[in-house]
């Protein structure tokens, strides 16, 4: 029994990641743009995020830097995507490559540092309950943040006007934009705070996750995180669920060894890969489905006037 | 304020002047880290630009670098050109050589030299099959290639680490993870003595060739090339559009496992977990700086390739890291894309409507 609460446990720290990055690529999406990039801000994000704890000793000042650097990439990626009209998947694997070899440049002093043994979080009494105490509320503090953050963009989607105007813009931007509303800017905004989300996951993933800096550290997750928008059909709640699924994938390797399965490690690795694929696969099958769901303009050029 | 106007047609001038610029760029930008460095940024620009084309045997090494990134580049264009978007290039070149590999290891003491056309041949279907189930889930299940082409490259990469740890391993080999060096004869030809440079680039040219007939000279190729560009005509004209993907996704997965064959058989030898060394994503950086032309991205590939061992120089020379390179690829796509939206458009520098009226 111990050993599940522990694969629990693990399960919502890794579907963290993933949920953060998601929800921010959802935020992209939702307004009509596919951000490829999302794995090179994580990178960076994870290297300026494990520099700033580093130099500071703060976590929350590592979160910050990781949310600037990705917004910052984001906001580049943007001003070529939105005012230049380049190819959004084109742009975004440029994103993605520019960011696995600066994440390796900029990280190379830092290879050998390991952050400080951090206390665990606890939450009073909570915590104390045998087995579900320590699954579900020892965690660190993100992990709820991140749950937190799912409610809010659900009202902020769906209940709010700019989340309206938001979703209007990834519909059909011709018709946002003859309402008078700045498309491009709302574009570039949404885009932003995905970026600036990326980031904060890339960050979590070298201050809290597992925290050392290695080059490409992150391992495929912002491209798991760009799959789980088109498994959740662009809902929030369901990114959240996809998220701790996909967290689980991953950590079921450390399980199985744990309980003395003997598996090739590398078949485990590839494990979160493999269900990636798998459940595209399933989840694209009814391309009527996914066209119902998917914001009708993902992916398409605005540029007013033209 | 800043507007873009549309060309009635894309700029023939632009089409070749953006690569050169967005060049430039980058070679600026590269200056400028070199200063903020504090490396002497001429030494810099000699050790990417001067130093790997300034003897004949630094050009062979040029050009050991720059064969698998043309071939790989050639397919991914007969991909991109049909709007098919596989960008696990890498993992279909360690599939192809893997399974090269494990021909090359079948050798013996008493195999003719017909064994480097099995490696070449075992090369180019391994990444023929794995493109292949990234065709098929696409075909069949409309999954989005992008993302399962590089999910792809995962698994390849651990499908490789798996057999150099596990059966694979020399059991000679002091328990590194590595197969043992193949036997000499399924060395790939090299064109002359003194030189790393094999038949692999003479394969390449001749893709380029192909490709150039393909492409521009055959009804293939331009039903191929309809489909990426304008999927209604395409289905109007009965172009099928499965073909399109099949023919695209076969190709490339052909040419990059291709090119992991001649990588192993070749200036490797083995196979060990350094295989992949990024030669796929790279090649999709060839493919665009080279305007997806045949000619176009035989400089490119030289270039990127330069770009690989300014940067192993310059870790041994200026004592910066290897990873340089990478920064300066990711930096040459990102430039090259946003040069090219002069190609595309006019840039009108007008000012905001002001409303005092006409000035």
């Amino acid at each position: 029994m111990e050993s599940y609460a522990l694969l629990l446990a693990a399960t919502l720290n890794a579907g963290t990641v993933l949920a953060l990055a998601a929800l921010g690529l959802l935020i992209n999406e939702k307004a009509g743009i596919v951000n490829l990039g999302a794995e090179g801000m994580m990178l960076c994000a994870a290297i300026a995020g494990f520099a700033a704890v580093v130099h500071t000793g703060s976590d929350w000042l590592g979160f910050a830097a990781g949310i600037g650097a990705g917004a910052l990439l984001a906001a580049m990626f943007g001003l070529l995507v939105i005012w230049l009209n380049t190819n959004q998947y084109a742009t975004g694997l440029a994103l993605s490559l520019f960011g696995a070899g600066f994440s390796a440049f900029a990280g190379i002093t830092y290879v050998q540092e390991k952050l400080p043994e951090r206390p665990r979080f606890n939450l009073p009494l909570l915590g104390d309950i045998p087995l579900v105490g320590p699954a579900l509320f020892r965690q660190h503090p993100m992990v709820y943040l991140a749950i937190g953050l799912v409610a809010a963009l659900i009202w902020f989607l769906y209940r709010s006007r700019a989340g309206l105007v938001l979703r209007s813009v990834g519909e059909s931007p011709e018709s946002a934009h003859a309402l008078g509303y700045p498309v491009r800017r709302i574009r570039l905004a949404a885009v932003v705070a995905g970026g600036a989300l990326c980031g904060l996951a890339g960050a979590y993933i070298s201050v809290i996750y597992t925290p050392l800096w290695v080059e490409g550290m992150v391992a495929g997750k912002g491209w798991i995180a760009l799959a789980l928008t088109t498994f959740a059909t662009w809902r929030p709640a369901r990114v959240l669920l996809g998220a701790y699924l996909f967290g689980g994938v991953t950590m079921l390797q450390f399980h199985f060894q744990g309980i003395g399965i003997d598996v090739p490690s590398q078949f485990l690795t590839m494990l979160p890969y493999l269900a990636t694929i798998v459940v595209l696969a399933l989840i694209s099958r009814n391309p009527a489905w996914i066209r119902i769901n998917m914001p009708a303009s993902l992916g398409k050029p605005f540029y007013p006037g033209s | 304020m800043l507007r873009l106007e549309a060309r009635p047609e894309a700029s023939r001038f632009w089409g070749l002047a953006s690569p050169l610029l967005a060049l430039a760029i980058t070679v600026v930008i590269g200056v400028v880290l070199f200063i903020a460095l504090g490396k002497d940024p001429v030494r810099g620009l000699q050790v990417f630009f001067w130093e790997p084309v300034r003897s004949p045997y630094a050009l062979g090494e040029l050009m050991v670098k720059a064969t698998p990134l043309l071939i790989i580049a050639l397919g991914l264009a007969v991909c991109f050109r049909s709007n098919v978007w596989n960008i696990g290039a890498e993992g279909q070149f360690v599939i192809g050589a893997v399974v090269a590999g494990g021909v090359a290891l079948l050798a013996g003491k008493e195999t003719g030299r017909w064994i480097v056309a099995a490696i070449l041949l075992a090369g180019i279907a391994g990444g023929m099959a794995w493109a292949g189930i990234t065709a098929l889930l696409r075909d069949k299940f409309n999954a989005n290639e992008i993302l399962v082409s590089l999910m792809l490259v995962y698994v390849a990469d651990m499908a490789l680490s798996y057999l150099v740890y596990g059966p694979w391993k020399d059991p000679a080999g002091y328990n590194f993870p590595q197969t043992k060096t193949f036997d000499a004869v399924t060395q790939i030809p090299r064109l002359m003595q003194g030189s790393r440079v094999s038949i692999g680039l003479v394969i390449a040219l001749a893709g380029v060739a192909a490709l150039w007939i393909f492409l521009f000279r055959t009804r293939a190729g331009f039903a191929q090339q309809v489909g990426g560009l304008a999927p209604a005509a395409a289905r109007y004209a009965g172009f099928s559009s499965r073909q399109a993907l099949w023919i695209a996704l076969l190709t490339s997965g052909g040419a990059a496992g291709l090119a992991g064959a001649l990588e192993v058989a070749g200036p490797i030898g083995q196979l060990t977990p350094y295989v992949p060394a990024g030669y796929g994503f790279a090649a999709i950086i060839v493919a665009f700086v080279g305007r997806l032309h045949p000619v176009g991205m035989v400089f490119s590939a030289i270039l990127m390739s330069m770009f690989y061992i300014g940067g192993e120089l310059a870790q041994s020379r200026l004592g910066l890291p290897k990873s340089l390179t990478g920064v300066f690829q990711g930096l040459l796509l990102f430039t090259l894309l946003a040069c090219d939206t002069l190609m595309a458009y006019r840039i009108r520098f007008a000012r905001a409507p002001s409303l005092k009226g006409a000035p």
